[in-house]
């Protein structure tokens, strides 16, 4: 463990107890709350802090796994599609809920959502996994491949979604769809914890077994391949280490935007930079920042609730702009 | 432990690039790829690398086919130095050095700490790589290579960029590895550096070998005539020969 993991494994461990406090209702840790106290601790408070802790985990590692991969500070896993995907999954299962039996309409958004995941994955894997096996610059088809297959599958994700919308049934299912696609952890349960934590755990497990693959792509495809490194396996894990992250995230939360681009950059100058040495803290901080601004959100003395993937974009597109400014001062 | 082309045919985006090569490579000396640009120099050293799958023939390590080794196995055996790469990240020289170690999935701290030493980069071990100058750079970028011990030193011109000083010290370099019996095999276009340090040369024209002997033979006036379309004469003892072009 770094000495950037140790910093935000212990920030987390200071910000989820006050987590566990935060909220309209103020809950004392000296026992002297309200009465059902005990109850808001741990069927709301609880499954929600240890929700936003896997979210921003997945988020985190997976940003870190991107940018490492595509040797880009300014790459984000929602930029390539999964993240599109999982939404339109998600959307599409508005539509579809009404024709199910109750019992399997209220696991069709995430398993819709993952089911999205898992076809942005497929996609990308069948577009970018050919091998070049001329040695062109691109290995296993290449990382410029890899970008524009993604963004292609952003981009039509991007546009069934909004043709979804368009045509959506009724004006609740309209609202329905606008307000999960902003993000929000309010109301989550155990139930959205179960499904989530063990995805998110496996992909963070397979991304780690990239890690030292991601390091030896800091010296360029080439090299890389010269270190031993199988363009084709690395691929693969991205894919599938991304697809669980981000798709599980997606699946019970709605888009959370620019956690992934964010924490890597908080992370790396506690670093020696490399991709392998952000994973685990890009993993905390992605926890720490998605568990505090869900905990700021809740508190905000406004009339509803601001949705948290609205609040991280707030503070994700200034933070972008900064890293622009920065590149284009020769600082990254 | 020879590295041999054997009717080697090479395809870059469908366009053949190196046609029926045939050359043996051998350790414990120097060998400069050379020839005019377009001629396969880079994607023979790729081929030779494992890096660029023959398209016909085969390159041999020992007599076994490259493609028949792990991908882990030949990393081990071959380090590739290409021309002039991008580093992404901004990491300090001994972690950059450290990446040598990937194929042995060790700490390697030894041979990381040799590496350093013989490249006189021990003062420099905490520095950013965006803080080197490009002699520097081009040292950190060697003895990453040296780092893993390999038994061939495979480098795409490595001496491109640099000044003169830093030339001939990073010759300098290669040529222990080659006393120290690791194979070295470098693409130069720099025809005086071939002729005054290499110990084998191969000349490529048109993805063909034009040529290949001791510099002396290999880069003759008639063999340049012939493969740059250049009159040109050698001066000078040997070791410190010039080349001056014209009749």
């Amino acid at each position: 463990m770094n000495r950037a993991s140790l910093v935000f494994a212990a920030l987390l461990a200071v910000l989820l107890p006050l987590s566990l406090l935060a909220g309209r209702v103020w809950i004392s840790p000296f026992g002297d709350g309200p009465h059902n106290a005990a109850l808001i601790l741990a069927e709301l408070r609880l499954p929600r802090a240890v929700l936003a802790v896997v979210i921003g985990a997945g988020l985190g590692a997976g940003g870190a796994a991107m940018q490492g991969y595509l040797r880009n500070p300014l790459a984000d896993p929602g930029l390539f599609g999964i993240a599109p995907m999982a939404a339109l999954g998600a959307v599409a299962s508005f539509w579809l809920a009404p024709l199910l039996p109750p019992a399997v309409a209220a696991w069709s958004l995430p398993v819709m959502a993952l089911g999205g995941a898992a076809l942005g994955m497929a996609g990308l894997a069948l577009i970018a996994g050919r091998t070049a096996s001329d040695g062109a610059e691109g290995a296993g088809g290449g990382i410029a491949l890899f970008t524009l297959a993604g963004l292609m599958l952003a981009s039509l994700a991007g546009a069934l979604t909004a043709l979804a919308i368009t045509l959506a049934p009724n004006a609740f299912a309209l609202s329905e769809i606008v307000l999960w696609l902003n993000g929000a952890l309010t109301d989550r349960s155990w139930r959205e914890v179960w499904i989530a934590a063990p995805l998110t755990l496996a992909g963070i497990g397979v991304l780690a077994l990239a890690a030292r693959s991601l390091d030896a792509l800091t010296l360029g495809e080439a090299a890389a391949r010269s270190l031993g490194v199988e363009p084709r396996r690395l691929l693969v894990l991205l894919v599938i280490g991304i697809g669980l992250t981000v798709g599980a995230g997606v699946a019970v939360a709605g888009i959370i935007g620019f956690v992934g681009l964010v924490v890597p950059h908080l992370v790396r100058p506690l670093t020696d930079r490399l991709p392998s040495s952000l994973l685990l803290p890009s993993a905390l901080a992605g926890a720490c920042l998605v568990l505090a601004a869900d905990s700021i959100v809740r508190i905000l003395p406004l009339v509803t609730e601001l949705r948290l993937g609205i609040a991280l974009s707030l503070i994700g597109a200034p933070f972008f702009g900064w890293l622009l400014v920065q590149m284009r001062r020769g600082r990254l | 432990m020879t590295l041999a082309a054997e009717n080697l045919n090479l395809t870059r985006g469908g366009r053949s690039v190196v046609e029926g090569l045939t050359a043996a490579l051998a350790p414990g000396k120097i060998t400069a790829i050379v020839g005019p640009n377009g001629a396969g120099k880079s994607s023979l050293l790729l081929a030779l690398a494992g890096l660029l799958e023959p398209s016909g023939g085969a390159v041999t390590l020992d007599g076994t086919p490259l493609a028949a080794l792990t991908p882990r196995g030949r990393a081990q055996a071959i380090g590739y130095l290409p021309q002039s790469p991008d580093i992404a990240w901004d990491v300090s020289v001994e972690s950059l050095v450290a990446l040598g170690r990937l194929p042995w999935r060790d700490r390697g701290t030894a041979a990381i700490e040799a590496a350093l030493a013989a490249l006189d980069l021990e003062t420099l071990r905490t520095r950013p790589v965006s803080r080197l100058s490009g002699g520097e750079r081009a040292r950190v970028l060697l003895a990453r290579v040296l780092a893993g011990n390999p038994r061939w030193i495979l480098a795409d011109e490595p001496l491109a960029a640099l000044d003169l000083a830093h030339q001939l010290a990073l010759i300098a370099h290669l040529k222990a590895c080659a006393r120290a019996g690791q194979g070295v095999a470098i693409v130069l276009h720099d025809l005086a550096l071939a002729m005054n340090h290499a110990d084998h040369v191969l000349v490529l024209h048109e993805g063909r070998l034009a040529q290949e002997g001791p510099p002396a033979d290999a880069l003759a006036g008639e063999v340049i005539a012939r493969v740059w379309g250049v009159s040109a004469q050698w001066l000078g003892e040997p070791g410190r020969r010039g080349l001056v072009s014209g009749a």
